[in-house]
């Protein structure tokens, strides 16, 4: 009997760069990474795009992607993607951004990004924690989570509480599609990458700023084992942070893709 | 092209225009607020980038993002909007992007005032923005040597890959004067070789300014320290009034160098023998050239709109080979023709005394006797 022919099912994805990963096992930052190359292959704006990594953990972002790449200072990822866009408009640009850049030290950089309505995309990557520090207290962490520095559990009596970032930027009139999916299992991947597709299809639009929040787990600062970590997303981080669609472009909402 | 009545600030402004940038991200703030106004109107009407970005620190931002696509790229603004920039003004550096920045400098530390000032000659001079690096400085003292400054700024800023810093202050900002304008420069078409523009038929591009190996960085540091050498080596400017016989020479820039050629003529027409030497680059420091001057003068004065910054610079090419003095108005006092005038002919009159011990220190008594005269 004749094999058939093999076929490729499943490959690293051009936009994808060969490189070995510096993230700890069981982060999702390389599943969230895996998911925009996918969406910039299928949409084939590898040639155009220019990425702006943040700093944090992903820090080195650009090494993962075979597309330009700029690096910005500490929350100004979103001032710097302006920049380039208002400079390269036909070009896509996009940011990555973590809780601690995006939501505490560059609070101002995303909003009026968001108000102006600039034509760019954030990827916001929200694991409720300072990782490249060593797991100090961020924006983003959870009520009596413990962290380096919030030892005895965030106290919300004087650490304040939780910032929700897709429900706030939704409010801007400026932003044409803001949702908050999580990485902690296929099924939500799968729509994690929906999400960063259509996302990128605001963009391509005009049709203002686009933001898709992922819930990502954190094993090495939570200090949990990564399956632990996948299931702590499901039981603590899902109830402070709904999964959902909190502003879509009508355009986008009729989009199949 | 004939003369034309301008507003210091919009005349910066139209001449950055017409030397091809591309993209201005600013915030207001006095001083330097038209012109950020006057490019609102212009930028978009020419079809280019501006945004009011939502405070300095992202103005920069904006800036450095802008600039990573070879573009011509600047921001203005004023003394506490400049610390603000800081921040990114280190990324730019450490990137090695060119861009252009112009400081309307006021009256400081702080929320100081909004009257002239050179206060800010050690932040804009030596960098101010961590880390090893170094800016070009400019210092023009008229609108029209600052409207040409500005294309030579860009010039230099894509040449070395560097920030190229504009000092003015608020005299200079605010006055009306005429100058002609340069003739519109056509905008450059295809991106330099190192800028970000999408990988379409060639190796992915990166800039950032991080070298997580510290043999990387200082490798980087040192390439920024031999570009340096290179400019110091080829970019020094200055002008010069009188100084070839000149027994007492006043060295000074921007508004106070301007105030100070006033002062010189009245004294030439007296028959002393005063000139006038004004760095035009402050970074590169102009030290073969001040270190000549001291050889033919007598005594140097220095004069400065803060408590003499410049003055270390100098003193340091000097090395005690000739007697330095020095007066500085603060805060936000421009000093006055006069005043230069009466500090020439008080050095004049006993040109031959021993050199000041500390000349910042006399001079502070002399100010303070001043003060009281005034008050």
């Amino acid at each position: 009997m004749a094999i058939a022919e093999p076929k490729i099912v499943y490959q690293r994805p051009t936009s994808l760069a060969t490189r070995v990963t510096h993230y700890c096992p069981g982060c999702t930052h390389g599943v969230a990474h895996r998911l925009i190359a996918e969406v910039l292959d299928e949409m084939e704006l590898r040639e155009k795009t220019i990425g702006v990594a943040p700093v944090g953990c992903s820090v080195f972002a650009y090494n993962y992607f075979d597309h330009d790449y700029v690096e910005a200072a500490h929350g100004r990822a979103p001032a710097m993607a302006t920049g380039i866009k208002r400079m390269l408009p036909k070009n896509t640009v996009y940011t990555y951004q973590g809780d601690g850049d995006l939501a505490s030290i560059g609070m101002a950089e995303i909003m009026h990004a968001a108000a102006r309505g600039e034509n760019i995309t954030v990827v916001f990557i929200n694991n409720a924690i300072y990782g490249m520090t060593g797991g100090q207290m961020a924006p983003t962490t959870l009520p009596g989570m413990v962290t380096t520095s919030s030892p005895g559990g965030r106290d919300i009596e004087s650490m304040g509480y939780p910032v929700r970032m897709a429900e706030i930027l939704s409010t801007l009139d400026g932003a044409g599609y803001v949702v908050r999916r999580s990485l902690h299992d296929p099924n939500n991947i799968r729509k994690a990458k929906k999400a960063i597709r259509l996302a990128f299809e605001t963009q391509e639009r005009g049709l203002g700023f686009s933001l898709v929040e992922l819930l990502s787990s954190c094993p090495t600062n939570w200090k949990l084992s990564p399956v632990d970590a996948l299931q702590f997303i499901e039981d603590k981080m899902i109830p402070m942070f709904p999964l959902g669609d909190y502003k879509v472009n009508p355009e986008i909402g009729k989009l199949r893709v | 092209m004939a003369k034309k009545l301008y507003k210091g600030n919009e005349a910066f402004a139209e001449a950055a225009i017409r030397a091809g940038c591309e993209g201005f991200f600013g915030y207001p703030i006095t001083p330097s607020t038209e012109f950020l106004e006057y490019m609102a109107k212009r930028m978009p009407e020419l079809g280019r980038a501006f945004v009011q970005a939502e405070s300095e620190v992202a103005a920069i931002n904006m800036v450095y993002g802008a600039a990573c696509t070879g573009k011509r790229v600047m921001t203005a603004s004023s003394s506490p909007g400049i610390s603000l920039m800081m921040e990114g003004i280190s990324y730019i550096a450490g990137t090695e992007l060119p861009c252009v920045v112009i400081n309307v400098m006021r009256g400081g530390p702080g929320l100081g005032n909004i009257a002239p000032s050179q206060g800010d000659y050690y932040q804009m001079v030596k960098g101010g923005g961590h880390g090893d690096y170094f800016p070009i400085a400019l210092a023009p003292s008229t609108v029209q040597e600052a409207v040409d400054s500005i294309a030579l700024a860009f010039d230099l800023a894509e040449k070395y890959r560097s920030i190229v810093h504009i000092l003015v202050d608020g005299n200079l900002g605010q006055m009306m004067e005429p100058c002609e304008m340069p003739p519109m420069q056509p905008l450059r078409e295809t991106p330099p070789d190192w800028a970000v523009s999408g990988a379409k038929g060639r190796e992915k591009r990166i800039l950032s300014s991080i070298y997580i190996d510290p043999p990387d960085e200082e490798v980087t540091n040192l390439r920024l320290l031999k570009r340096w050498m290179e400019i110091e080596a080829s970019e020094v400017r200055y002008d010069e009034l009188h100084t070839e016989d000149a027994e007492i020479a006043i060295i000074a820039f921007g508004t106070a160098g301007r105030v100070a050629s006033t002062a010189v003529r009245q004294a030439r027409a007296e028959g002393i023998k005063a000139g006038l030497f004004r760095p035009i680059t402050l970074a590169p420091f102009p030290k073969k050239e001040i270190a000549a001057l001291a050889k033919r003068t007598k005594r140097i004065l220095v004069v400065e709109m803060n408590t003499g910054m410049m003055l270390d610079d100098v003193s340091r090419v000097i090395e005690g080979k000739v007697p330095i003095e020095f007066y500085g108005r603060l805060g936000g006092v421009t000093p006055l023709p006069d005043e230069i005038y009466d500090e020439i002919m008080r050095i004049s009159h006993n040109i031959d005394a021993p050199a000041p011990e500390n000349p910042r220190m006399e001079w502070v008594t002399r100010l303070e006797k001043i003060l009281e005269g005034e008050n």
